[in-house]
């Protein structure tokens, strides 16, 4: 079935499948919105443990979309994971260590012997929540901006030249850090920062039955929705207007292109229908849940979540498709990474693609055991009752 | 090659060692742990008794709080082949990148999704679905234990692959060669079994200390009912497998095999050296030659072992790195001079591609191919040899250790399931101290695993295609011994808040 498609559309599939884990793994962020909000949502010790605890039942889920968004990365395009992630070393290294505090911090917070005390656990969820989202949207906002940095493949063979025998080769001693310096990779950030809060005031409002949050998360929804939106609007406005990397499908050479990122939207109206409608289910949910509160706000994570993955997995789509460079080098034009240039190859791209079918099938029980676990929302009190509190 | 930064390549080697010990050090119990629960939930199920379900429970609430850093640490293993180790993240990125993302699809998402039911589920979902996700919890936890040691197996033995000219880099060319690699099958049943073993004796010394305790009595010993059945089986596989992986590396990597027996001189009718206590021999500085201060050998075994032959030839250290002609083992500089002569017409053939000269790109190419066995080889041109030579000592000692502990282990919990049978383990007093003292012994057999692996594969990421100094990101030395030493504390930190947790929890008992 696969080994009939050309090398390119599996290339194509594959930035689909990639783009749409990452779009996944935003959603899956309200963990660390919820994590950033512990302590002004909860004002008493247990109802901050009601707050992580309904954090803490679905961290996981979006650790392993993390990890997995990392191996299918590795899998599907290995020159992206040797560049960026050996060239942005130490972003990548604040991303992840803010990920290895949050997976021990819900387990250990509450046991007696933790030695570090139960503040300190929440002190790391608090510091997952913020580095991750970010650190992580400001990453992602290189897609569009570039980095500075080289790949030549010959300097394999180079033993003589004096330099060390490396591919890629980032320019610059921040190695990634001044990424962040940059207002438009910074707005991204904000962004998704402020969208993963909105997202779990969404999901505490879906889950948690409290009146006194419940009432908190009426007044925070919009507190962070507005900024969400302001960061949000200079980031896609600067995307619509600004200039591209566009690649030569013959020559594969990569130039700059005016409005590069709307003519990709014209381009391709499937994705541009996909950020549409993404952009207004967020806004919709948003809307809803704080306008029309009494009969919709347990269904704005829904609208929301589901508005999330289409505008992330339109936007990275955007960056991939119609022979636009991906992870493009400011330094060297002709070093920027395309879906072309940095893939896998058409055998291993095949072999994954089959495993790609095992995806919906993910999807399907990550659902069921979904709604098998949250069929009633959970108070302090049903709280007690749990063999099992983080 | 004197322009490498060895003090990057070292920081980066302390690095990658750290966090895979760390992370080891949880891995195991996991593997194991999971069956053990499942196997209790069964008998739950089949029997309705409700002390089974407390006693899966109990076990439950420690594995939960393994699991945690296990995960914490096995995020950074991942990423760290790109952080630090980019060079190879692009040239067998193409095969290692495959068993990485397989491992997130098929088996974490199993993990992460079931053992929410598995924690949360005992009043939401009915017994026999609960049960369902306690297995697929196990499965999943083995399952992405699989697709990683069929990683490592194939960095170890590399096939299913070929170098694509033009795009600098290994293809994969066949999927089930890697998967199905000897060295892939041996390492995972091995290293999955080990988990058990190490997964059993923690049950079982657990449980000892509440018999010494007298606390909790009928769930300590059904605890150890069920982990030495567990534990003898596995610990049965493991000598099979471990004679098969020790068979692989006889054949696939000589050296590091000649380490580990410090074998110097190779011969037929080889003996094992069933004990031995080793110091240098200062006769070869740099040689890093080792001779025995005491030695107790077995005459024939170590042929026996490596070949299945007590008469077989079993080369040794010299013979790898100064050759054999006689047994058609070449040089190490021959070697060198071969991987030199892959690197140099490879660059002839793309330079030959760029000017548009076809015939001589051809024969670039011919020439390329020919030599490529030995491609790493190349990066050691007018370095000295000796290099390529692994720590002995550490091979030597870390390998028998591992196999005197693993008899151990195995009498251990043969005499604990009989004395368990006839319910007079807990006037054993010895034999409880001594169960309850195996549990840091496991961990150390374990580590020690892996560190006969992979000390002895040195100075290969890839066996004989990639050494260490060609694999490494361009970053600053320093840059990374920070990164160590904050992973350092963070882990240390995070391991003494686990024994301690995990310590009170069990304090607890079964009824808490």
């Amino acid at each position: 079935m696969f080994e009939s498609l050309s090398l390119l559309s599996l290339q194509e599939y594959w930035w689909l499948i990639v783009s749409l884990l990452g779009a996944l793994l935003v959603f899956l962020m309200f963990v660390q919105g919820g994590q950033t909000l512990i302590y002004s949502l909860g004002k008493t010790e247990e109802e901050r443990t009601l707050l992580v605890n309904l954090l803490g039942r679905k961290w996981e889920l979006t650790f392993t979309t993390l990890v997995t968004f990392g191996g299918a990365f590795f899998a599907s395009f290995p020159l992206f994971y040797s560049t960026s992630f050996g060239g942005a070393y130490w972003v990548w290294m604040a991303i992840l260590i803010a990920f290895v505090i949050q997976a021990v911090s819900y387990e250990y917070r509450k046991k007696p012997g933790n030695f570090l005390g139960q503040k300190t656990f929440e002190i790391f969820l608090v510091l997952n929540g913020l580095l991750g989202t970010l650190l992580l949207g400001t990453a992602v906002a290189t897609f569009f901006t570039g980095s500075a940095f080289s790949v030549n493949k010959m300097n394999l063979l180079d033993l003589t030249s004096g330099n060390m025998p490396i591919i890629s080769e980032w320019k610059g001693p921040a190695h990634g850090l001044e990424a962040a310096l940059n207002p438009i990779n910074l707005s991204l950030g904000l962004a998704v920062f402020f969208l993963a809060r909105v997202l779990a005031i969404l999901y505490f409002m879906n889950r948690v039955n409290h009146a006194v949050i419940m009432e908190r998360l009426k007044k925070q929804l919009l507190h962070n929705a507005v900024p969400f939106l302001v960061f949000f609007l200079v980031f896609a406005g600067w995307l619509l207007f600004s200039n591209g990397f566009a690649v030569d499908p013959k020559t594969g050479i990569v130039s700059m292109e005016p409005y590069k990122y709307l003519h990709n939207l014209l381009a391709l109206p499937v994705v541009a229908i996909l950020f549409v409608l993404g952009v207004a289910a967020v806004l919709l949910g948003i809307i809803r849940s704080a306008f029309c509160f009494e009969k919709c706000h347990t269904k704005g994570i829904w609208l929301s979540g589901t508005g999330t993955v289409l505008t992330v997995w339109s936007l990275l789509l955007l960056a991939g498709y119609n022979h636009t460079a991906y992870y493009p080098s400011t330094y060297d034009l002709q070093s920027s990474l395309t879906i072309e240039n940095s893939s896998s190859s058409h055998y291993t791209l095949t072999a994954m693609s089959y495993v790609s079918l095992l995806v919906p099938f993910v999807l399907a029980y990550i659902w069921y055991v979904w709604r098998a676990m949250d069929k009633k929302k959970i108070s302090t009190e049903e709280l007690k009752s749990e063999s099992h509190v983080y | 090659m004197n322009h490498i930064d060895f003090s990057l390549v070292d920081w980066s080697r302390a690095q990658f060692a750290l966090t895979a010990c760390y992370h080891w050090l949880f891995v195991p119990l996991t593997l194991g742990l999971s069956f053990i629960i499942a196997f209790m939930e069964t008998i739950y199920v089949k029997t309705g008794n409700e002390e089974w379900k407390r006693l899966t429970k109990f076990w439950m609430t420690v594995f939960g709080i393994n699991f945690a850093i296990g995960i914490a640490t096995g995020l950074i293993l991942e990423f760290e082949f790109g952080t630090n180790w980019s060079n190879y993240s692009w040239f067998v990125g193409d095969i290692f990148g495959a068993p990485l993302a397989i491992e997130g699809i098929m088996a974490f998402f199993l993990e992460t999704t079931f053992i929410a039911v598995m924690f949360f589920g005992w009043n939401k979902v009915g017994k026999k679905f609960h049960l369902l996700s306690t297995w697929l919890v196990a499965i999943g936890s083995n399952l992405s234990a699989l697709w990683i040691l069929v990683a490592n197996g194939w960095m170890q033995l590399p096939g299913g692959m070929k170098f694509n000219p033009d795009t600098a880099r290994n293809e994969m060319v066949n999927f089930w060669q890697v998967l199905f690699s000897p060295v892939a099958i041996n390492k995972f049943l091995h290293t999955v079994s080990s988990g058990y073993v190490l997964a059993s004796l923690f049950v079982i010394g657990v449980s000892a200390w509440f018999l010494l305790k007298k606390r909790d009595m009928i769930y300590a010993k059904r605890s150890i009912i069920v982990a030495a059945s567990f534990g003898l089986l596995a610990s049965v596989f493991i000598m099979l497998t471990g004679d098969g992986s020790a068979r692989a590396v006889a054949h696939h990597q000589p050296m590091k095999f000649a380490a580990m027996e410090n074998l110097y001189v190779g011969q037929q009718n080889a003996p094992l050296a069933a004990f031995g206590i080793l110091k240098a021999d200062p006769s070869a500085p740099g040689h890093k030659k080792m001779d025995f201060r005491y030695l107790v050998e077995i005459p024939d075994v170590l042929s026996y072992m490596a070949f299945l032959n007590p008469n077989a030839y079993v080369p040794g250290i010299y013979d790898l790195v100064h050759g054999n002609p006689a047994h058609g083992i070449p040089s190490y500089n021959e070697r060198i001079a071969k991987g030199l002569t892959a690197i140099n017409s490879l660059a002839a053939y793309k330079r030959a591609r760029l000017a548009g000269k076809d015939s001589l790109a051809a024969a670039s190419l011919t020439t390329f191919e020919a030599n490529y066995s030995n491609f790493g080889y190349g990066y050691y041109a007018n370095r000295d040899v000796h290099e390529l030579i692994p720590s002995i000592a550490t091979s030597f000692y870390s390998f028998r250790i591992m196999v005197f502990l693993g008899l151990h282990f195995f009498a251990l919990l043969l005499v604990v399931l009989i004395l368990t049978v006839k319910n007079k383990i807990e006037t054993k007093k010895i034999i409880l101290y001594t169960a309850l003292w195996t549990i840091p012994l496991a961990y150390i057999a374990s580590m020690l695993g892996w560190i006969v692996a992979e000390v002895g594969r040195q100075p290969w990421v890839i066996q004989d295609i990639l050494p260490t100094i060609a694999a490494v990101s361009q970053l600053k030395a320093s840059s990374v011994q920070l990164t160590f030493w904050v992973f350092a504390l963070f882990f240390t930190a995070l391991l003494i808040a686990e024994i301690g947790i995990m310590l009170k929890q069990i304090n607890k008992g079964f009824n808490a």
